[in-house]
């Protein structure tokens, strides 16, 4: 079985966010990027599958801009096997979509016919928890989002996912598309000797146009603003203080 | 313009707050007809028939939908969607589960977690974890979206709409529920309770959590955790607030021992009244706090149970 893993390259998470003065989006020139948490996540349960022999080869693929190539190395460094980029935007402030990103997906779910796809539940740039359920809905095959645990049986996967309120367990069939949520697995790191490695390991160049898909966006991004602020509070200096001022809110 | 909005049912009952808040988000966008689905779900379409700017609710009662699996409940919604021009959900896990493949079977895009509406095409959405808010209007002529429900107030009730039993569409047979480990607690729950209790890295251990908790249930309170408390094994994952868990916005959030990083201030900056209790005078969390005490958690947490 081949597992398909899709990976973004986003700003890392622990740069500040800086929104543009001129209110056109958020400022990502110079910027420290890096793949996407819960993408790395889904490489490593993908990783592992291969190691438990559950499956014989890991792709990685990113959609985007051209420097989504180091993304994609780093899948290949952690233990991927091969990588596809297809590149869908020249300018790094450019999102695709997860609708375009997930016809492009499809297509090469089409091509490539991996037992199982594994997202990252939501990018952490834009947010959008959409890009696994919406690969889902194209190709026609199960979902099972917001993965804890991860069991592949044959052809079918036991997946216990995160809900309001505890766990859900579920039975997919496979084919079938997997997303991560932070309890999964905790990501390796890749060691030197492998990120040499990975510089060698085949990395095909696509284009949205190879799977004659339009990822002309759907939704206009008309200002981004920087969030309101709160309020400076105060500071009190003892329990009694607390409760008083607390009272005297009524809130409590 | 016409709104079908999905109802929050768990094992066939309302949730009544997520629900209703959806609704008062949607009433700007047209005639609201609410879908209530479940294994048993008669008795949730009667009570959000109350619901007061609902003018009609589906019922679709079938096994079929008994653990509202994406699948054939996306099937559901695609086979009542040629109806409406908005197709609408409160952001809980079932809905994001759901929504987006409903859009994209529908060929749109999705629009999550939308704080604010601007227009029957236009929407507030809060990217990059809510450290920027972003306006966005939509091309496509089906929207599909969730609500966050925590910027929204709930419609009234008293409503009376007429309720209608619609038949199931058909099944995709693609997954099957095995089952739930739902965590028993009388506790209300995290993403509509009035007073969030929530204790972070600095509570040290799960054992030591029982102070956030017993502070929590003094107050009536549900307890929530930070994504750093979470990830160190001292509460469970479906506690966390945050960016990557639940959004809140009680009247009352006490943060104990958050140092109050971006992604847990995302989950939680719309509280009314903020306090953070933390011995580190410099952490993030008192930016964002109304009242500020820089203490032992250890010491001013029972104190405060002991005093409230």
């Amino acid at each position: 079985m081949k597992v398909l893993v899709p990976v973004k390259r986003v700003i890392d998470y622990n740069v500040k966010v800086r929104v543009k003065a001129d209110g056109s989006g958020v400022d990502l020139a110079n910027v420290k990027m890096s793949m996407n948490p819960f993408d790395e996540i889904a490489v490593e349960e993908a990783i592992r599958l291969k190691e438990a022999g559950k499956a014989e080869e890991v792709i990685v693929v990113s959609i985007g801009v051209k420097q989504a190539q180091e993304t994609l190395r780093t899948g290949l460094a952690m233990g991927a096997d091969r990588a596809i980029l297809v590149t869908a935007a020249d300018d790094v402030h450019e999102d695709i979509e997860p609708l375009a990103v997930a016809k492009l997906l499809a297509a090469i779910v089409k091509e490539e016919e991996p037992g199982l796809v594994i997202c990252g539940k939501q990018a952490i740039d834009n947010d959008l928890n959409a890009t696994g359920q919406m690969l889902a809905a194209l190709t026609g095959y199960a979902q099972a989002t917001n993965a804890n645990s991860l069991e592949v049986d044959g052809d079918a996967a036991t997946v216990a996912r995160e809900v309001d309120g505890g766990l859900q367990t579920i039975k997919v069939k496979l084919p079938a598309i997997v997303t991560t949520d932070l309890r999964l697995n905790e990501p390796r790191y890749a060691s030197l000797p492998n990120i040499m490695k990975a510089k060698k390991k085949p990395l095909d160049e696509k284009t949205p146009a190879d799977y004659g898909v339009d990822v002309a966006p759907r939704l206009e991004i008309v200002k981004t603003a920087e969030p309101a602020e709160r309020a400076a509070g105060i500071m009190v200096g003892s329990v009694d203080e607390l409760v008083e001022k607390l009272k005297e809110k009524g809130a409590i | 313009m016409a709104v079908l909005l999905i109802a929050e049912i768990n094992d066939g009952t309302l949730a009544m707050d997520a629900t209703a808040k959806a609704v008062a988000a949607a009433a700007p966008l047209g005639d609201v007809t609410v879908l209530a689905v479940g294994a048993t779900a008669k008795d949730a379409a009667d009570e959000a028939a109350t619901i007061e700017g609902v003018s009609k609710v589906l019922v679709a009662e079938d096994a079929l939908y008994g653990h509202r699996l994406a699948e054939p409940t996306a099937a559901l919604i695609v086979s009542l969607a040629g109806d409406y021009s908005h197709i609408v959900a409160p952001a809980t896990t079932d809905a994001k589960n759901i929504l987006p493949r409903v859009a994209a079977l529908l060929d749109v895009m999705v629009l999550t977690d939308v704080t604010s509406v601007v227009d029957a095409d236009t929407f507030e959405r809060p990217v990059y974890a809510g450290n920027a808010m972003q306006t966005v209007k939509s091309k496509d002529e089906k929207k599909v979206i969730t609500f966050r429900t925590s910027t929204f107030d709930a419609a009234a009730t008293g409503g009376s709409a007429a309720v209608e039993d619609i038949a199931a569409a058909e099944d995709p047979a693609l997954s099957e529920w095995v089952e739930d480990k739902v965590a028993e607690s009388d506790r209300p729950e995290l993403t509509s309770a009035k007073i969030v209790v929530s204790g972070g890295r600095g509570v040290g251990s799960e054992e030591d959590f029982v102070i956030i908790e017993k502070l929590a249930d003094k107050l009536g309170a549900a307890v929530g955790a930070s994504r750093a408390a979470v990830d160190s094994g001292f509460a469970p994952n479906d506690w966390q607030v945050g960016q990557t868990g639940k959004v809140v916005a009680p009247d009352l959030y006490v943060a104990c021992g958050i140092s109050g990083a971006i992604q847990h201030l995302a989950g939680m900056k719309d509280s009314k009244i903020i306090v953070a209790i933390n011995k580190d005078e410099e952490a993030p969390i008192f930016q964002v706090a109304d009242f500020g005490l820089v203490a032992d958690l250890f010491e001013a947490v029972p104190a405060l149970t002991e005093k409230v």
